[in-house]
C-alpha cells in the first residue's frame, strides 16, 4: 500500500492512472514543484508504513517474549497458588524457589549430566553430520540418492516406534544408564537434519576451494577439515544450536534410558522432583527458568549466524 | 597437463573410498539405532506383543518372549476393526487438520514477519533477536509456561476478559484444547520458518526488484512474480520439513495434556499412549500406529516431491 503511494507521487502522469488522478491533474501539476521534498528512494517507506511495521513487529515481539517473562515472573512467587493471582507476586518477590530447587535436589549433578550429554551430542552429532554432509555435497557415489532419502525419512520416525526397540539394543550393548548410549540416541535424532542442513551450506562454498586444496596435496578429508569446516562456521553454528537444544530439553528418551537418579539429566531430574511435589507450580516455574538459561546462553552465542546458516541449507537442498 | 589428468584419475579412483569413509559413522549409528528398531517395529506389528508377554528380566530370572505371530491382523484391526473410527480415523482426521492448520499458520506468519524484517528499519536486529527467541526455549519449558497462561484465570483468559471476549476452558473443553494445541505449536514453530524465509528473501537479487519496478509492476505484482518465485526452493524445503515435524509433533501435545484429552491426541501421541501410557502396554498396536504413520508420511513426501519436480519443469 505504502509503496503504491510512493509510486503515485513519483509518477503522477503515468498512463492508465486511476480516474481520480486524471481529474486532479492540475493539482498534480502543482505538486510537481514540491516533488523533491516528497521523493522517496526505493526501499524507503512512507511514515504510515513504518509505523505499521513497527507496530506489528512490536506486537509480535511481545507475543514472543511474554510466555518467557511470565514464567520467570511466576517463579518468583513463594506460594502454591500464586500463579492464579500474578498481581500479588509483585509485593513478595523472592528467590526462595530457586534456592529450594537447588538445595533439595541433585541439581548440580544433573546439570553436569545434562552438560555432558548435550555437549557430547553437539560435538559428535555435528562432526559426523558435517562429514556426511560434505560427502553428499561434493562426491557422487553409488548409494548417494538412497542416503539422501534415508536422511529425510529418518526424520519421520515417530518416537513411539523406536523407543522400545532402542531400549533392547542399548540394554544388549550394555549402554543403558550410560552417557554414551544417550548421546548416540540423541545423535541419531539430530544427525539427519544437521547433515541435510550442512550439505546445503557446503553447496554454497565454491568447488574451487576444494580443488585448490587438493592441488596443494591435501587429501579429501584434509580439505574438508582444514579448508571447508572453517568456512562453514555459520552452518556449523546452526547445526550445533539445533543439536544442543534437542539434547538439552529432551525428556522421553532420557527418562527411559537413564535409570539411576545420579545419571538423570536436568530435565528428567527436575521434572521427577516436581512431580513428587504435586502442583507446586512455583517450583516448576523456577525449574523451567533454570533449564532455559543455559539454552539462552547458547542461543545468544550463535544467533548472529542463524540467518545465513539456516538459509543456505534450505535454499539449496 | 598430463600431470593434472593423471592426478584427476587418481583422485576419482580414491573418491568412493573417501565418500564411504565419511558417511560411515552416520550410516552405522542410523543403522543400529534407527534401522534395526524399524525392522523390529515392523516385526512387532505382526504379533500380539504386550507388556505381559514380551521377554523380560525379573531379578535373575529371564522370562522369554511368549507372544504369537498373528500376521496382518493388527493392521486390519486398526483400520477396519470395531471402533476403528474412534481409535484411528478420528485421530487421523485431526492429525491431518492439525498439520495443515499449523503449517499454514507457521508459513503465513513466518513469511509476514520475514517480509517486515527484510525492510530497512531501525531496531531490525533487536526485533529479529526477540522473534527467534521462542525457538531457543526448550519445549518442556515453553509448554509449561503456556499451561500456566492457559489455565482458568491465567494470563490468556485475563486478556480475553479484559477485551470482553468469551473465556474458553483451554485445557478441558475438547474444542478449546485443540485450539490451544495449535496456538502453542504456532508459537513454537514460527521462528524457524521466519528465519529460513528471511534468509531466502535476502538471497533474491535486488536487480530483479529494480527491473520489475522499471516495468511498472505494482507492489503486489512484485511480490507475486519476484518474491514468491525467488522463495520457491526455500519454501518447498521448509514446508516439507514443517509437515514432517508437525505431523510428528510429540512434545507439544504430550506435555500440554499428558494422558488426558483423548480428542486432542494426534497419531504420534496416541501411539505412545498405547505403548506406554496404559497397563498392560500394547506394544504391537502401538508399533502398528507408528508404521502406519511413517507410511503416510512417506507417501505424502513421494507425491510432494513428484509434484515439485513437475512444477519445476512447468516453470522452466
Amino acid at each position: 500500500m505504502s509503496t503504491q503511494t510512493a509510486h503515485q507521487t513519483e509518477e503522477p502522469d503515468q498512463a492508465g492512472s486511476p480516474m481520480t488522478l486524471t481529474a486532479d491533474r492540475p493539482a498534480a501539476g502543482a505538486a510537481t514543484t514540491e516533488r523533491p521534498a516528497k521523493i522517496r528512494r526505493r526501499g524507503q517507506s512512507s511514515p504510515l508504513a513504518t509505523v505499521l511495521s513497527h507496530g506489528t513487529l512490536i506486537v509480535a515481539s511481545l507475543v514472543a517474549l511474554f510466555p518467557v517473562l511470565y514464567i520467570a515472573y511466576i517463579s518468583l512467587g513463594p506460594d502454591d497458588n500464586d500463579y492464579l493471582h500474578p498481581a500479588k507476586i509483585f509485593d513478595k518477590m523472592t528467590f526462595a524457589n530457586y534456592t529450594k530447587v537447588m538445595n533439595d535436589t541433585g541439581f548440580f549433578t544433573w546439570f553436569g549430566n545434562s552438560a555432558i550429554v548435550a555437549g557430547g551430542t553437539t560435538v559428535i552429532g555435528v562432526l559426523i553430520a558435517a562429514s556426511t554432509g560434505y560427502a553428499v555435497s561434493r562426491m557422487r557415489f553409488p548409494g548417494y540418492r538412497q542416503l539422501m532419502w534415508t536422511l529425510l525419512v529418518t526424520q519421520m520416525f515417530p518416537i513411539a516406534v523406536l523407543i522400545v526397540p532402542m531400549y533392547y539394543i542399548l540394554s544388549n550393548l550394555g549402554m543403558l544408564d550410560s552417557y554414551t548410549g544417550l548421546i548416540l540416541v540423541y545423535s541419531s535424532t539430530t544427525v539427519p537434519y544437521c547433515a541435510w542442513l550442512l550439505k546445503g551450506y557446503f553447496d554454497t562454498i565454491p568447488m574451487e576451494i576444494d580443488e585448490a586444496g587438493r592441488v596443494d596435496g591435501l587429501s579429501p578429508i584434509g580439505t574438508f577439515w582444514r579448508l571447508i569446516l572453517p568456512l562453514a562456521r555459520p552452518g556449523l553454528a546452526v547445526a550445533a544450536f539445533y543439536s544442543f537444544l534437542t539434547a538439552w530439553g529432551e525428556v522421553a528418551y532420557a527418562s527411559t534410558f537413564m535409570l539411576s537418579s545420579d545419571k538423570y539429566t536436568l530435565a528428567v531430574g527436575l521434572s521427577s522432583f516436581v512431580s513428587e511435589h504435586d502442583h507446586q507450580w512455583q517450583l516448576m516455574a523456577a525449574t523451567s527458568v533454570l533449564i532455559a538459561l543455559p539454552a539462552a546462553v547458547v542461543f545468544y552465542l550463535v544467533q548472529r549466524h542463524l540467518v545465513t546458516g539456516l538459509t543456505a541449507g534450505a535454499a539449496k537442498s | 597437463m598430463a600431470v593434472a589428468v593423471a592426478q584427476r584419475i587418481r583422485l576419482s579412483y580414491s573418491k568412493y573410498w573417501y565418500a564411504y569413509a565419511m558417511i560411515a559413522p552416520v550410516v552405522i549409528v542410523l543403522g543400529v539405532l534407527v534401522g534395526y528398531p524399524l525392522v523390529r517395529g515392523i516385526y512387532l506389528t505382526l504379533t500380539n506383543a504386550t507388556s505381559l508377554n514380551v521377554g523380560r528380566q525379573i531379578g535373575v530370572n529371564h522370562i522369554p518372549d511368549s507372544f504369537d505371530f498373528i500376521g496382518l491382523d493388527n493392521y486390519a484391526d486398526v483400520l477396519w476393526g470395531p471402533t476403528a473410527y474412534d481409535r484411528f480415523w478420528s485421530h487421523f482426521i485431526w492429525t491431518v487438520a492439525w498439520t495443515a492448520i499449523c503449517v499454514v499458520l507457521h508459513y503465513g506468519i513466518g513469511l509476514g514477519l520475514a517480509l517486515l524484517l527484510n525492510r530497512k528499519m531501525r531496531g531490525r536486529g533487536l526485533y529479529r533477536l526477540v522473534l527467534i527467541l521462542p525457538w531457543a526455549v526448550p519445549t518442556f519449558v515453553t509448554v509449561f509456561s503456556w499451561r500456566l497462561m492457559l489455565a482458568d484465570g491465567g494470563a490468556v483468559n485475563g486478556l480475553l476478559s479484559f477485551l470482553h471476549l468469551p473465556e474458553p476452558a483451554w485445557l478441558s473443553d475438547p474444542l478449546a484444547q485443540k485450539a490451544a494445541a495449535i496456538l502453542v505449536n504456532t508459537w513454537v514453530g514460527v521462528p524457524f520458518m521466519m528465519i529460513s524465509l528471511l534468509g531466502g528473501l535476502q538471497s533474491i537479487p535486488q536487480e530483479l526488484y529494480e527491473a520489475a519496478e522499471m516495468d511498472g509492476a505494482s507492489p503486489w505484482q512484485r511480490f507475486r512474480h519476484v518474491t514468491l518465485p525467488g522463495l520457491r526452493t526455500v519454501s518447498s524445503t521448509v514446508v516439507l520439513l514443517g509437515v514432517i515435524w508437525t505431523f510428528n509433533q510429540f512434545a507439544v501435545i504430550f506435555l500440554l495434556f499428558g494422558s488426558g484429552a483423548p480428542d486432542a491426541q494426534i497419531l504420534v501421541t496416541w501411539a505412545y499412549r498405547l505403548g506406554f501410557g496404559q497397563q498392560p502396554s500394547d506394544y504391537a498396536q502401538s508399533a502398528t500406529y507408528g508404521i502406519l504413520l511413517l507410511s503416510i508420511l512417506i507417501v505424502f513426501t513421494t507425491f510432494y516431491r513428484r509434484w515439485l519436480a513437475r512444477n519445476e519443469k512447468a516453470n522452466g
